[in-house]
């Protein structure tokens, strides 16, 4: 798990990192909660057997699982109700055994609607440095006026 | 291949009644232990949670339009979110989606890519919108021959 702080608006300026967090050791049971929790029952998520036989090297996980997980991260650092945006793009595959590091930065900081928001750049890597996933947020922030 | 023809096309519609123990689970699945999801009695919805979507029958006026996609080469590219309401356990949402846009790009290996942007609109028991999810699905180019 990632620190769970309050982060004020303040406490950001364009350019900062997020957080450090990793998953390591990527785990078929994960995939399978994942795929029991949100109803998605492609056999690429959990049958080796179909999996390895239209080419891939195993199961692998659901580009969801890692939007998911990415979104924990996120609300762990910005806090859960701040988020006004939220997407992904899905770049590579991830498989039982990887590590998954999670990263954000910083892009903008601004008022809008009455709000304290930042937009943040978002990315999942591997163990190998590929990048498996990225994507962008805004939230809005409490202020200390 | 899709066209820009399908563009408005409504693909039926959804009721999702958000439940906090599907909350507990979907949290626990995205490796997220957050009290705000688990102890709270009335949880907020995570942020990637409407995929649950799945379990969930849709309802349409007939069959499911054909898009003209070949799924044998269609990929989930992209996921996108923009949260304009709460969502807690004992809310229900009505998603409706609709084809909202068709585009191409080149593929880097030659052949044309074919994006088609699903959008779903999700109004609470109050009428509002409390969410807007949009799934681009991409049909991947045919080997260049």
């Amino acid at each position: 798990m990632t620190e769970r702080s309050e982060t004020y608006f303040e406490d950001l300026e364009e350019g900062d990192a997020g957080p450090e967090y990793r998953v390591e050791d990527l785990t078929r049971t994960m995939f399978v909660k994942y795929a029991g929790a949100s109803g998605d029952f492609n056999p690429m998520h959990h049958d080796d057997t179909v999996a390895t036989k239209v080419g891939y090297p195993s199961v692998f996980g659901h580009g969801m699982f890692s939007a998911g997980v990415l979104s924990h991260y996120l609300t762990d650092w910005l806090g859960v109700g701040n988020l006004r945006a939220y997407g992904v793009r899905f770049k590579g595959q991830v498989y039982p055994g990887d590590t998954l590091r999670f990263g954000a930065k910083v892009t903008r900081k601004y008022k809008e609607e009455d709000e304290a928001r930042v937009d943040c750049e978002l990315s999942v890597t591997n163990q190998k440095d590929e990048v498996v996933l990225t994507g962008t947020a805004t939230a809005a922030l409490p202020s200390r006026g | 291949m899709a066209d820009k023809s399908i563009v408005g096309t409504v693909m039926g519609s959804t009721t999702v009644p958000v439940e906090r123990g599907k909350i507990r689970e979907f949290a626990t699945a995205i490796l997220d232990d957050n009290p705000a999801y688990l102890e709270d009695p009335a949880p907020p919805a995570p942020p990637t949670f409407s995929m649950t979507q799945a379990f969930w029958p849709r309802k349409s006026d007939g069959p499911p339009p054909d898009l003209g996609l070949n799924y044998l080469r269609v990929l989930h590219g992209e996921q996108h979110f923009e949260y304009r309401k709460p969502i807690v356990a004992g809310d229900t949402i009505t998603g409706t989606t609709k084809v909202a846009d068709v585009y191409e790009k080149e593929g880097k290996r030659g052949g044309t890519m074919t994006f088609v942007v699903l959008e779903t609109e999700w109004v609470n028991q109050d009428g509002d919108v409390a969410l807007v999810s949009r799934n681009v699905l991409v049909e991947t180019a045919k080997a260049a021959s």
